[in-house]
């Protein structure tokens, strides 16, 4: 079964209903159970649950600890190409803006690659817009086999592939995908995504599954926050984790948490997802998948940030560049994606990790072929 | 006593009977919780050993003297194991291995059958090989054919420090297997580590329950002085403890009463 019909079974569901009924008590239950079912998810997302946030934070700091010890990883995003023929209307990348276009040669990419190598970082997430002319599938295994030469774990953050597509990226060097859902309620993905091949909801919500199937060793998803009702969001992507981590139980499974940031064309976000809100999602998704890995970006500010891996945070991106090619020559980069938020230096990245009793991990993976 | 009640393993002689895993201390506590616990073994996963940045290696921070068993964690197979085991012994990282096959990230299972497999294969290269499973008789029985230095059962899920779970199995290779038994994942306090020993097992690898202590140091010390005491209670020989109180002879009595 593919989760698009795990999705459907919750199409008449009444969300609204269930979390005004949700009393403290039943979040303190929660509390107490070893493995919680998707139900147990719901109650730690409701308004009770986010009277009950210290309470949950000690919980999943335990837990955190437990499963992933002392440790933060990092990585950083590399952006390969901004060309893209969709036309989301919350990203600066949209084939609506006018952007200063610009795809990587080979020799920029490893321009970008030793820039990036050079300040320590050896898991690199590697993104491109959506565009099968510009950037594709043989463009993406170029890539890789550059970047294998600099960094021992490779992440992708493509348009959606087929199976056969993944493997071939796997064999050509990447060790985990990246796929945002963006919005799981389908009325609104709908409109957010007004033309061009993202317009397709099942094809993207399947894209893990088929990147599962093709040996990715890890996957990790997630929606883009501020574009619907928050609660319902977060639920289907705990959801959504569960099933990957039932249907894959060799692959290890991440959620991500964005929240919109200011980009092109202006787009505000319809829902407001506070600092609060944030900290409620992360936490109940820590208690509902204790082992999953939990990435913040620095779409996050740096006060927000430094808390957060003492919440069951497990993967943090620094010093980000999303403009394409601006690691290495800024002046000549492409339009970013967005503004991040944090924008600190490595060393002040890893010496607040260490601050905090923690070790930045920057390795945690070694290219086996 | 001391001088005799040496641990061997493969070609080495350990006094300590306590091993460490590194993977969830920052680096910077390393030395201290290695002295503290007076181990003579750490395990260190290959997949976070950073030859490129040594302040951020966990290698660096071992002391000499040390033996490194650098682990296959993040191996889905016994492909990828044996693969891990060899770029290890490649990055000067000595030949002892522990085994680690995870193909349930959810509950961390060991995966025995890949474990046999790749414990098959690496003995033939000249590896030290320390298998970690889940316990299991016949397993243990095919590891220790083919010639795994010991066999490393989990008390209980990793990380979960939840103890002593699989105590009646574990006890099962305690009395059968003839290389050490090393009792790996689960231990979560001091007293549980001190019952393993008690029950005979030849040593414990400890790691969540020292990194996720309030003073990681401290509770290597504790975990090194429980394991000293429990190892001795084995020595000493335990009473037996009894599930019945023994009057006299109430059943069989009869046989020794004198014919009138």
């Amino acid at each position: 079964m593919s989760f698009a019909a795990e999705l459907e079974l919750y199409a008449e569901f009444d969300f609204s209903s269930f979390w005004e009924k949700t009393e403290h008590r039943q979040v303190r239950a929660v509390f107490d159970r070893e493995y919680l079912k998707p139900l147990d998810f719901l109650t730690l997302l409701s308004p009770a649950g986010g009277d009950c946030l210290e309470e949950m934070a000690q919980r999943a700091r335990a837990l955190t600890l437990r499963n992933f010890g002392r440790t933060i990883m990092l990585y950083t995003p590399l952006y390969l190409s901004n060309h893209c023929v969709n036309h989301c209307r919350y990203c600066s990348f949209s084939a609506s803006h006018r952007l200063v276009r610009k795809r990587l040669t080979a020799e920029e990419i490893r321009r970008e690659a030793e820039a990036i190598a050079a300040q320590g970082f050896q898991d690199l997430l590697v993104l491109t817009g959506e565009s099968r002319s510009v950037t594709p599938v043989s463009y993406l295994e170029e890539a890789l086999g550059i970047l294998k030469e600099y960094f021992p774990a490779l992440g992708l953050e493509v348009y959606p592939l087929s199976t056969e597509e993944y493997r071939r990226l796997v064999n050509a060097g990447a060790d985990y995908l990246t796929i945002y859902q963006e919005v799981y309620n389908r009325e609104t993905y709908d409109y957010l995504h007004p033309r061009g091949p993202k317009k397709d909801y099942f094809y993207r919500l399947t894209a893990p599954e088929r990147a599962g199937a093709a040996g990715m060793r890890s996957l990790s998803i997630g929606a883009l926050l501020g574009l619907d009702d928050w609660r319902r969001e977060a639920f289907f992507t705990g959801l959504h984790a569960a099933y990957l981590q039932r249907k894959f139980p060799a692959v290890e499974i991440g959620v991500s948490v964005p929240r919109v940031r200011p980009n092109l064309g202006g787009f505000l976000p319809p829902v407001e997802v506070t600092d609060r809100d944030l900290v409620q999602i992360i936490l109940a998704l820590r208690l509902f998948l204790p082992r999953a890995g939990i990435s913040v970006s620095t779409r996050e500010k740096p006060r927000l940030r430094d808390h957060l891996i003492k919440l069951g945070v497990t993967r943090i991106s620094a010093a980000s560049v999303t403009a394409v090619g601006g690691h290495a020559r800024p002046a000549e980069a492409g339009g970013e994606q967005f503004l991040p938020a944090d924008g600190r230096t490595v060393e002040e990245i890893k010496e607040m990790i260490r601050a905090s009793g923690y070790q930045p991990v920057f390795k945690d993976w070694h290219r086996l072929w | 006593m001391e001088i005799d009640d040496k641990l061997k393993i493969g070609d080495k002689f350990l006094s300590s009977r306590l091993l460490v895993g590194t993977g969830k201390l920052p680096n910077a506590l390393l030395p201290g919780v290695i002295a503290a616990s007076g181990t003579e073994v750490v395990t260190v996963a290959l997949r976070r050993a950073d030859f490129h940045s040594p302040q951020e290696n966990p290698l660096s921070f071992i002391p000499e003297g040390i033996t490194i068993m650098p682990n296959t964690s993040g191996a889905r197979n016994a492909e990828e194991a044996v693969r891990i085991a060899r770029l290890a012994r490649a990055a000067n990282c000595g030949n002892w291995v522990k085994i680690e096959i995870i193909t349930d990230q959810k509950y961390l299972f060991p995966d025995n059958e890949e474990t046999v497999k790749a414990t098959e294969i690496l003995v033939k290269e000249g590896f030290v090989v320390l298998p970690y499973v889940i316990p299991d008789l016949v397993i243990a029985r095919r590891l220790e054919e083919a010639g795994a230095a010991a066999v490393m059962p989990l008390g209980a899920p990793i990380g979960s420090n939840r103890g002593l779970r699989s105590r009646e199995f574990l006890r099962i290779l305690v009395e059968e297997i003839k290389v050490p038994v090393i009792v790996d994942a689960g231990i979560g306090r001091p007293s549980e580590a001190a019952e393993a020993m008690e029950m005979g097992v030849d040593a414990v690898l400890v790691n969540t329950a020292i990194a996720t202590a309030g003073d990681p140091v401290r509770m290597a010390g504790a975990f090194a002085r429980a394991v000293k005491a429990g190892r001795e209670a084995f020595l000493a020989g335990l009473a037996a403890t009894r599930k019945y109180a023994s009057p006299s002879s109430p059943l069989t009595g009869f046989l020794h009463e004198v014919k009138k």
